[in-house]
């Protein structure tokens, strides 16, 4: 099991398996786009408060909730590099960074465009927008620290161990709506309540929530193809593919 | 069905409907983009290093 997941986890099979799947999870990202952007934006009927700029969520919600994900994937990854030294991890973490930052990015953007017309405003210093944007400070300072130290495996180990305390600020965003009081609306769906939300606009949520996570992981596989090949540039099997015929 | 006016309409959130779904293409396909270029790129130089610059830089 053990010898299993090592091979699996060599920078040269994993380049192999994320080279493989990577084109289907775009396919079927580009899928649940196309079904999603209809059902979003077409099939699902104005909301009888906020009239047709509800439609933002389809953007929003996706981008938040992939914000967060996208942190514990990058500080998981970089919690295996730095304790069990699997050097997958370091480059997994190190790929996930700007990805997150740019999901970030549209949820804080795509908010201010939401609040403008809601709430009268596009930015409020309450608990769920400023913990938000602190995410975005960490990707920041993470994408910082792996430029300013030139050593990778010690940028590795800085970055995860920024990445795990930063950890304690993803609970405070999920809970900022409950815990203080804010602008920002409740949770819509929760895992242990009906979500409040009309079946015919919560399908194409799911659907643009989907599309979002395959082109995270496609990307993801992507960027960790390009990190892997600046890490193992000076091995043979790299020097093998970059020679290869299905260059150029 | 509604038609294609009231649709880009937006019910009068046009400005705001429309530069969140603008921003949310640019931001996707830059993320998809950037990626897959910075890999051929990655690939052809390294390829050309090891040929030992036998290869002309273009």
């Amino acid at each position: 099991m053990f010898e299993r997941f090592h091979k699996f986890a060599s920078p040269p099979h994993f380049h192999a398996f994320a080279r493989m799947l990577s084109p289907w999870l775009f396919g079927v990202s580009a899928l649940l786009f196309a079904a999603g952007l209809f059902g979003g934006l077409v099939y699902a009927p104005a909301d009888y408060q906020q009239g047709e700029s509800f439609r933002i969520i389809y953007i929003h919600v996706p981008s938040a909730w992939l914000s967060m994900f996208v942190y514990m994937v990058m500080a998981s990854a970089g919690a295996v590099g730095l304790i069990w030294k699997v050097k997958m991890g370091d480059i997994v973490a190190r790929a996930c960074a700007p990805l997150g930052a740019s999901f970030t990015f549209l949820a804080l953007a795509t908010g201010s465009l939401w609040g403008k017309p809601m709430w009268g405003t596009w930015w409020v210093w309450d608990a769920r927008l400023t913990s938000e944007l602190i995410l975005l400070f960490l990707y920041l300072g993470y994408m910082a620290l792996q430029s300013a130290i030139e050593d990778r495996r010690a940028a590795a180990r800085a970055g995860a161990v920024l990445a795990i305390v930063g950890v304690v600020n993803i609970p405070i965003i999920h809970y900022s709506v409950e815990w203080w009081s804010t602008l920002h609306q409740g949770a819509t769906i929760t895992k242990l309540d009906r979500p409040s939300m009309d079946i015919s606009m919560l399908i194409p949520l799911l659907g643009m929530t989907l599309a979002f996570k395959t082109l995270f992981a496609a990307v993801l596989l992507v960027r960790t193809r390009c990190e892997i090949l600046e890490f193992e540039q000076h091995t043979n099997w790299v020097r093998e593919l970059a020679t290869g015929p299905e260059v150029r | 069905m509604k038609s294609l006016t009231e649709f880009f309409a937006m019910g009068g959130y046009a400005t705001y409907v429309w530069s969140s779904y603008a921003l949310a293409a640019v931001v996707l396909i830059w993320n998809v983009v950037q990626p897959l270029r910075r890999e051929r790129q990655l690939l052809r130089t390294m390829g050309s290093r090891v040929q030992g610059g036998r290869r002309v830089a273009p």
